[in-house]
Order: structure tokens, then sequence, then C-alpha cells
């Protein structure tokens, strides 16, 4: 079980390898930590504020446009039930396709910062 | 007068049929309550550490931490209340089942990650890391109990229900009793068990809940030859509303009003999850941010399908039992569905209807005890080590002070729960979503991304988010002003239209963030937002 042995006193937990302030300024302004936050929030920001949107165009559909909703699909499936579960569908989507730029383009960087820095400190 | 008579037709049902067997109920009950007591006991022996006590060791594995997770998420409002919403109000009660689950796409972009790895311990390690300690901290602090107590009202509303409902107790001793019972337990799973307790036991709940959900979805979609169209049109036919229980509207569409709160409920419910101090302080069980992101992945599976299942159980009891069948505000839903499908007035349906009602009884344990779990952490760390004591306590006397808290927050949690026991626990769910949403999550936000953040700025949000959000709803017909459904009846002194204050106090929170820091005459330390901002992105120095 993962839980069985407690890290030991003076574990890594309680003395993390601390670099200076200095080194961690001269890192933010540095390219490679550019690229890495380039890459994190040119991903994450856009798809945030669409996926606010598209949920937000739900509510406001649900609230003002019930004759819309309402329309049936077939038999007792109407609009609102494919446009709720379109929105299940997109949230699976969504935490997948985050979670694949993540693994390939965003932990080697942060990685290699963190190596690198650790190295250093 | 309608909705009185039946809601003491349906009690009178269920505690006629259930007073046979109430030995059964009470022995599953005992069950597991013995059991997680064990667990409880077995984790304490682990417990040494500050890290072990606050954050479990931090040596669990994704998928243990997704399950965690999702134990700890999935509250009596998941279960209970939106069952009953959906059961009385149709499609109305879906849009909980959405907002709580596409919640956890902000949780997976912008909090998880960067939160695990540059705090320790709480929340308010990320709030105040970039600020002046003693403010921030105590801000932190407030605002995580207060979250958190409001989340801890509505699984007491629920544990209510359900005494009501299994023993046939109507009356307010049985409810206040049960009330109080939860209550010392909570105390005990964190006292002794301390972070690496509540997550076995939210492991073990999540896997129950789940596997009870899925076996009335199939009960009920069996019934229906699993066409869920049937399903549908015999709710609606049973509903007496014909296709608009199946439309948007029959709770919330009325006036122009009830379609903000509609707007404001939403909104809560989607920007509130990332700020819930009981679900943050889950990403510090996992040694890596890499860990905290495949197991948000694995509650997002978790959580989505139980979501889905809410439609089978909703829709469910709405088409089997009738909405005329359950009491108001909805709570008993659930497992008058599940005696339904066991055999109303048999062995089966007593059977059914006990398995149910402890699933529920466990889903309410679980999430109590991460609730307490969290306030008592961020008053011990936040507030008497960081501010009473300025980081100069030892990790035993803060450990002592957490357990100290936990005892307090549990007595405060069982005072408060007498009065909110016959309110929709997914209402009062979305309160804390609203409060959560307003207070915490812009300065989170702000904190992690924003370098002209001030401490200032960090004040203003918090305080003013979690003000304008209390204040809004104390002045609600939630808690005065409607004889059916306030906390307090035979009084008015309600203003504010809306049962969800987020539509105001959550803009509110981000505009006072925003213009604190602009008006702020302190220049934000922009050595501490480098530590904090390549910390966040790296995991260099993580704990």
């Amino acid at each position: 079980m993962a839980t069985e042995a407690p890290p030991p006193e003076g574990s890594k937990d309680n003395h993390p390898a601390q670099p200076t302030t200095e080194a961690f300024l001269a890192e933010q302004s540095s390219a490679e930590f550019g690229e890495l936050r380039r890459s994190y929030r040119s991903f994450a920001f856009p798809l945030t504020v669409a996926f606010v949107l598209w949920y937000l165009l739900y509510v406001l559909l649900s609230n003002y446009a019930g004759g819309f909703m309402g329309t049936k699909v077939f038999s007792n499936i109407n609009v609102a039930f494919v446009f709720g579960l379109a929105q299940f569908l997109t949230t699976f989507l969504i935490a997948w396709f985050y979670s694949r730029h993540a693994n390939a383009k965003l932990d080697p960087k942060a990685e290699a910062i963190k190596d690198r820095m650790e190295a250093d400190a | 007068m309608s909705a009185a008579y039946h809601s003491h037709t349906a009690v009178t049902l269920a505690a006629s049929s259930t007073s046979e067997h109430r030995p059964l109920i009470i022995t599953l009950f005992a069950v597991f309550v013995a059991a997680t007591l064990g667990i409880t006991v077995w984790a304490g022996r682990q417990t040494h550490s500050a890290s072990d006590f606050y954050a479990g060791g931090r040596q669990f594995t994704a998928f243990q931490n997704g399950l965690a997770v999702s134990g700890d998420y999935m509250s009596a409002a998941s279960f209970l209340g939106i069952a009953g919403a959906i059961a009385l109000f149709g499609y109305d009660g879906f849009l909980y089942s959405i907002g709580f689950l596409v919640a956890w796409l902000v949780a997976l972009l912008l909090v998880a990650e960067p939160l695990r790895n540059s705090g320790r311990y709480t929340m308010g390690d990320v709030l105040a890391y970039r600020m002046r300690q003693r403010p921030v901290r105590t801000a932190a602090g407030i605002s995580t109990i207060i979250v958190s107590i409001f989340y801890l009202l509505a699984q007491m509303a629920g544990a209510g229900a359900l005494v009501t409902l299994l023993l046939g107790i109507s009356s307010d001793s049985g409810k206040i009793l049960i009330v109080a019972l939860v209550g010392v337990l909570m105390i005990v799973y964190v006292t002794i068990g301390g972070m690496k307790g509540t997550t076995w036991v939210q492991m073990v709940k999540a896997v129950l809940l789940i596997a009870g959900a899925l076996l009335m979805t199939l009960m009920v979609l069996w019934k229906f030859d699993f066409n869920v169209s049937d399903l549908l049109g015999t709710a609606a036919e049973k509903s007496g509303h014909g296709s608009a229980f199946l439309e948007p509207g029959l709770k919330y569409g009325a006036t122009g009003t009830s379609k903000l709160d509609f707007l404001s409920l939403g909104l809560a419910l989607v920007l509130g999850t990332a700020g819930l101090p009981h679900i943050l302080i889950r990403f510090y069980t996992v040694p890596t941010a890499k860990a905290a992101r495949k197991s948000v992945n694995w509650a997002i599976g978790i959580i989505g399908a139980f979501y889905l299942m809410t439609i089978a159980l909703g829709f469910g009891a709405a088409a089997l039992i009738g909405p005329k069948n359950i009491a108001a505000p909805g709570n008993t839903a659930a497992p008058q569905l599940a005696e339904y499908l066991g055999g109303t007035g048999t062995t089966g349906g007593a059977v059914m209807l006990a398995v149910i009602s402890a699933v529920a009884f466990a889903t309410i344990l679980a999430v109590v005890a991460g609730l307490t779990l969290a306030s008592s952490s961020s008053f011990a760390h936040d507030i008497y080590a960081n501010v009473i004591r300025k980081g100069q306590a030892t990790e035993k006397e803060e450990m002592k002070a957490a357990r100290w808290s936990t005892v307090f927050i549990g007595a405060a949690a069982i005072v408060l729960g007498v009065f909110a026991r016959d309110m929709n626990v997914a209402g009062l769910v979305a309160l804390a979503f609203a409060v959560a949403a307003s207070a915490n999550l812009p300065t989170i936000l702000y904190s992690l991304f924003w370098k002209r953040f001030t401490t200032q700025g960090a004040l203003w949000s918090i305080y003013g988010g979690l003000a304008s959000s209390v204040i809004l709803v104390v002045f609600s017909p939630v808690v005065s002003g409607n004889e059916k459904s306030s906390m307090f009846k035979g009084v008015d002194f309600s203003w504010f239209p809306l049962e969800n204050p987020g539509l105001i106090s959550i803009p509110l929170g981000f505009l006072l963030g925003w213009i604190g820091s602009l008006l702020s005459k302190e220049e934000p330390d922009k050595g501490k937002y480098a530590e904090l901002e390549v910390k966040s992105l790296t995991g260099i120095g993580a704990h």
C-alpha cells in the first residue's frame, strides 16, 4: 500500500531544494521559462474562455430560448437533453486534450528547468 | 397545503414499511461506522508528522486520490439533492449535474497543478505566498472556515432527511440526534485519522456510492427495457407537467427574477469547485503535480459517470414514484426510489432502502470529514501557526491546534446543522459554491497569473467576495420570507430576490481584487512572484 511507509523525519517534505530569490528572478525572465509559460498559457487560457462561454451559452439558452430547447429531436429526447449531454462530452474531451498537451509539451520543459535549478541550488 | 399533505403521506408510507426492518438498517449503518472507525484507527497509527496529518504523507497514487477526490466531492447534494431536484422539477435539476462536472475543467486547467507545486498544506499557502503573511493568512483561514461551514450545513440537512425516512422519525429530536451523531463521528475521524484516515474513508465511500448508483440505474433502466426515451416520457406524464418537465424552466423559468437566479446558480456552480478548500487540499496528498493532474482526470471520469446516472435516478424517481409522493425539498427521492425498486412493502424493498440509505450516510460522513479537515487544517496552519504564533509553533503544537479546532468546528456544525435540517441540500451546497467562487477563486487566479496583484487586492477580494455573498444570502429568500423553504419561518427580512448570490458577488470579488491592487500604495513583491510563478509551473522546491 502506498501509505504504509511514512516519510522519515527530515525527509524531502520538510527540506525541498530551495534556490535563492535571485535565481528565481533570473529564471522567470529566461527564454526557456518564457517558452514554458507561453506554451501553458496559450493553451489553457483560450480553452478556459471557450468552455466557460460554451457552458454559459447552454445556461442562457435554457433560460431564454425555452422553445428551441424544447424542440423534440427524436421521441422524448429534446434539444435541451442533447445540449446537456454535449456538455458532458466536451468536458471529457477537453480534459483529455489538455492532459495530452501537458504530457507532451509542458512536462518535458518543466522537468528540464527543475533539474537544472535543483542542480544549481 | 397539498405539499404538506403529500410529504406526510410519503413519510408515513416509508415508515410503516421500514419499522419492522429497522434492525437491518441500523446494522448496516453500524457496520459502515465500525469499518470506517477501524480504518481511522489504523490510519492514526501511521500519522506521525504534520505532513501525514495534513497531506496524508503525500504518498497516495493518482488513482487513489482521484477516487478520494470523487468521494470528497460527490456529497449528499449530488446524491440526495440532485436526484430530488430532478424528481421534483425535471430538467432544471439537471443543471446541477452539468455545472458540478464542467467546473472540474477550471480546477484541471488553472488550479490543481500550480497549487500542488507551490503550496504545502492549505489553500492559504498559495493565497498568501506573495503577500504579507498575517493579514492574507487570516483572510484565507476565515474564508476557508465559512465556505466549509456552508457546505457542512448541506450535509447535515441530508442526514436529517435520511433519518426521517428511515426511522420514521419526523420529530425534531430525532433529526437533532442524527445531526449530533454525524458531528461526533466527523470529529473522531479527523482528530484520530487525519488526512490518511479521511482519504481512505473517502475512497471506500466513492466505491460504495458508484456501486449503489449503478445498481439503481440499471434497475430503473431495466423497468423501461433500457429505453431512456420511455423513462423520460413516463416521468413527464407522472409529473403532471407533460413535456414541460423535460424542458428547462419549471423551477426557474417563471419570472425574469427566477431566470436570473438560474444564471446565478449556473455561474456559481462552474466557478465554485476550484475555490473549495476541502477539494484543493486533496491535491497535496499526491507526490507531484503530474499526479495531481492525473487524479483530476480520474475524478472527472468517475464524477461524470455518476452525474450521468443522476438522470436515471431523478427521472426514475419521478416516473416510478411520482413527484406528488416525494416530500419537498426532495432529499428523500433517491432512498424512496431504492425502496420501490426492491419492492415496496417487501423484504427486498427494505433491504434496498437500507443499503442505499447506508450509502447516502457513508457519502455524508466522508464529505463531512473532508470539510472538517480542511477547516481545522486552515485554522491550525494559517491562523494559529502563521498568524498567532508567527511561524514559531512546533509541528507538535500545530497538530494539537488542528485537533482542538476540529472539536470546535464539529460542535459549531452540529448547532448550525439543526437550523438547516429542512432545506434542499443541493441548493445549500450551491451557496457554498457561490461563496468559494466569490472569495477564493479570484485571489487564487490573480496570485498565480497576475504580476501586479498586491496584498490589498487579495484582502479586498477575499473579504469583499465573502461579505457580499454571505450578506446577500442572509437577506435572500433562503434565510427568510419563504414559508415553505426558508431557514427561519414566520419572519421576513429579505430584500435580495435571488436565492444564489453568485451573479453579483463573483464579479464583485474579481473586480475588488483588481481595483484593490491598482489603488494599492504598496508595490507587488517581484521576487516572491518570481518564486511563485517558477515554482507553480515547474515544481522546483515543491514539498
